[in-house]
């Protein structure tokens, strides 16, 4: 009798030994995981660094594109994503934020506002080569902008667009129900209250969320090709129906030669596109520091 | 004291010299129903906010008619029976092109196969860590990482795959060639892991911490509550991030354009040159196919099959969440 009970404690424990084993290995082999995905990001910015870094120069920020990789420049890629960024901004921003006033402050909730809730949301699953087929066929052809800045702006900017919607959204969802209240018993108007308390209260959400959004516009490639923005350029766009290039469609154009130097280019090229996003990730994490003392 | 009517204002209206004579309220009515501006501006906003929201909805219908109308006119040229029968992709063919559009599915399905055996068991156990494992500092340190690889343009990631991945491949698998599936297929994974991490940790994340609590306090281990109570509840957010994942992967194009080559292939094999639908759509537009022509009109199709597919994942993920999800 205490035999048996004292085998089947015994027996317990090593279950126990067992459990607790395999909950350590476990924890172990997704820790590992964890950390291989850092590594992964490691790796990658050590290559492109390595192989890029000594062909920053002055020189690269000046010259045009060029058949000989030592001439190569990407000027006319930075002026061209420039360019098309002052289409994407002010076009993404005014929209994005127009619809998601529209949404959270004056549609009804009916079916008709869950609808256009609805299409937002699977708009923003579309993949990006679709929209350049939008693109190339509403801005290039039917409009008629041919592969200029403006038909590459306004498809990045559809492109955006439901990411800026719901960034915005969610910035004015979290205005305090008080502080509307307080303007409407002061006598404001919707409008005014919308303007004076509202925007103000949310600018800085819907800045970080845009800014992210700005972000993916600049670092996205496949809607450019689509809509038949040329790699090799050697001049500045002088207006927005001129045709130009861009900094990803520079660094494709580089990757997709076989010589190791463009390579090495392309590898310059992206140091410059990643600064640029991290850049803005940084101020983007820097408004949502600042204000979210609030 | 004088009623202040709107008749009475309107009344007033002329008479500016009077204004001196009214009460600040009757002054600030006045101006509310005299002013006409902000009276106007309240009734046209939210007319003019109306038609901005309205844009989204064009914007879809634009792709969806834009896709269909330029199909229709690929089908006048093409058999529909071919296109979705025949196993050959030969639209550059002079004498006899072929549209079949299998191949590029097929490509598409290898590369979204590779990814997915790659990004679903590592995206979970980097969930499952920093959700019932990690402490605060881990946390701190891994969601930075995930944001920004998430942050990284899809051509970076090309040529990462294209000059780090296939070079470090062919090392241990010589036969591999220079443009095939596995490697794009893997950094297509790379790419989606943060979507299925972030996706799949919020999810474990609301389920809230008492559950948690009471499977530990009936001496269960941090695997045991995490495999059987809190994987189990979060099972609809966990599925849905893997569907969006792959959702991500059937439509990312410039990966497979810069490392997974360009030949439209029937054949299972991983090791060597394929095409999916993106880069199809993207090797036709880099080219000169002129406007009109049938291999113009051709990527029209392609996208609009890589449209349907990627639709499809996105209801269904969105039906999961909604259809499974567990209520506290």
């Amino acid at each position: 009798m205490e035999n048996t009970t004292r085998v089947k404690s015994e027996e317990m424990i090593g279950r126990i030994d067992g459990r607790l084993m395999k909950n350590k290995v476990i924890k172990g082999i997704f820790l590992t995981a964890t950390a291989f995905t850092s590594i992964i990001l490691i790796v990658l910015l050590y290559r492109i660094i390595s192989q890029g870094a000594p062909y920053l120069s002055w020189d690269f920020f000046q010259n045009f594109a060029s058949r000989r990789p030592e001439q190569a420049g990407i000027k006319a890629a930075v002026i061209g994503t420039l360019w098309m960024m002052s289409v994407v901004i002010p076009t993404a921003a005014i929209l994005g934020v127009g619809t998601a006033i529209y949404l959270e402050e004056y549609a009804k909730k009916n079916a008709l506002t869950r609808w256009i809730q609805m299409n937002i949301s699977n708009l923003a699953g579309v993949p990006s080569v679709v929209f350049g087929l939008l693109g190339l066929t509403i801005f290039v052809r039917v409009f008629g902008f041919g592969n200029s800045v403006l038909a590459a702006g306004f498809t990045m900017a559809l492109l955006v667009l439901p990411v800026v919607i719901v960034a915005s959204q969610e910035a004015i969802r979290a205005v305090p129900n008080e502080l509307k209240e307080a303007s409407f018993g002061l006598g404001a108007t919707k409008w005014q209250t919308i303007y004076r308390v509202v925007l103000p209260y949310a600018i800085p959400g819907i800045a970080t969320g845009s800014i992210l959004a700005f972000s993916r516009a600049i670092g996205e490639t496949a809607p450019l090709i689509v809509v038949g923005i040329p790699t090799f350029v050697a001049f500045l766009p002088s207006g927005y129906l001129d045709s130009f290039t861009a900094l990803p469609m520079q660094i494709y154009n580089w990757t997709s030669r076989p010589q190791v130097d463009f390579h090495n280019l392309a590898a310059a090229g992206i140091i410059i596109l990643l600064g640029v996003l991290i850049l803005m990730n940084s101020v983007a994490v820097w408004i949502r520091n600042r204000y979210q003392a609030r | 004291m004088p009623s202040i009517g709107v008749r009475g204002l309107k009344g007033a209206r002329g008479l500016k010299t009077t204004n001196k004579d009214l009460s600040p309220v009757q002054q600030l009515l006045e101006k509310k129903y005299n002013g006409g501006f902000l009276n106007r501006s309240e009734k046209v906003i939210p007319a003019v906010l109306f038609i901005m929201a309205a844009v989204s909805v064009l914007t879809t219908l634009g792709i969806v008619l834009t896709l269909i109308f330029e199909t229709i006119t690929f089908f006048r040229d093409v058999s529909i029976v071919e296109f979705f029968t025949s196993t050959e992709w030969y639209p550059f063919s002079n004498t006899d092109p072929v549209y079949g559009i299998w191949p590029l599915v097929l490509g598409t399905l290898k590369i979204t196969l590779i990814a997915s055996v790659f990004a679903i068991p590592i995206g979970l156990a980097v969930a499952l860590y920093l959700s019932e494992y990690a402490g605060t500092r881990t946390r701190k340190i891994m969601k930075p990482i995930l944001e920004v690889l998430a942050g990284v343009p899809t051509i970076v990631y090309g040529f990462f795959a294209l000059t780090f991945v296939t070079p470090v491949l062919r090392e241990i698998f010589p036969s591999l060639e220079l443009f095939n599936a596995i490697s794009p297929g893997i950094v297509v994974g790379i790419m989606i892991i943060p979507t299925i991490v972030s996706l799949s940790e919020d999810a474990l994340s609301s389920v809230p911490e008492p559950v948690r609590h009471g499977a530990l306090a009936m001496g269960s281990t941090k695997w045991e509550t995490a495999s059987k109570v809190i994987f189990p509840a979060a099972l609809s957010g966990i599925l849905a991030s893997i569907v969006l994942g792959v959702s991500r992967a059937i439509g990312e194009t410039m990966i497979v354009s810069i490392a997974a080559g360009s030949t439209p292939s029937a054949a299972l094999d991983l090791t060597s040159s394929l095409q999916t639908m993106t880069s199809y759509i993207v090797q036709v537009t880099t080219g000169d196919a002129g406007f009109g022509t049938t291999i113009y009109y051709s990527i029209y199709a392609v996208g609009f099959t890589l449209f349907v597919f990627t639709l499809a994942m996105n209801m269904l993920a969105q039906f999961i969440s909604k259809r499974f999800r567990e209520e506290y």
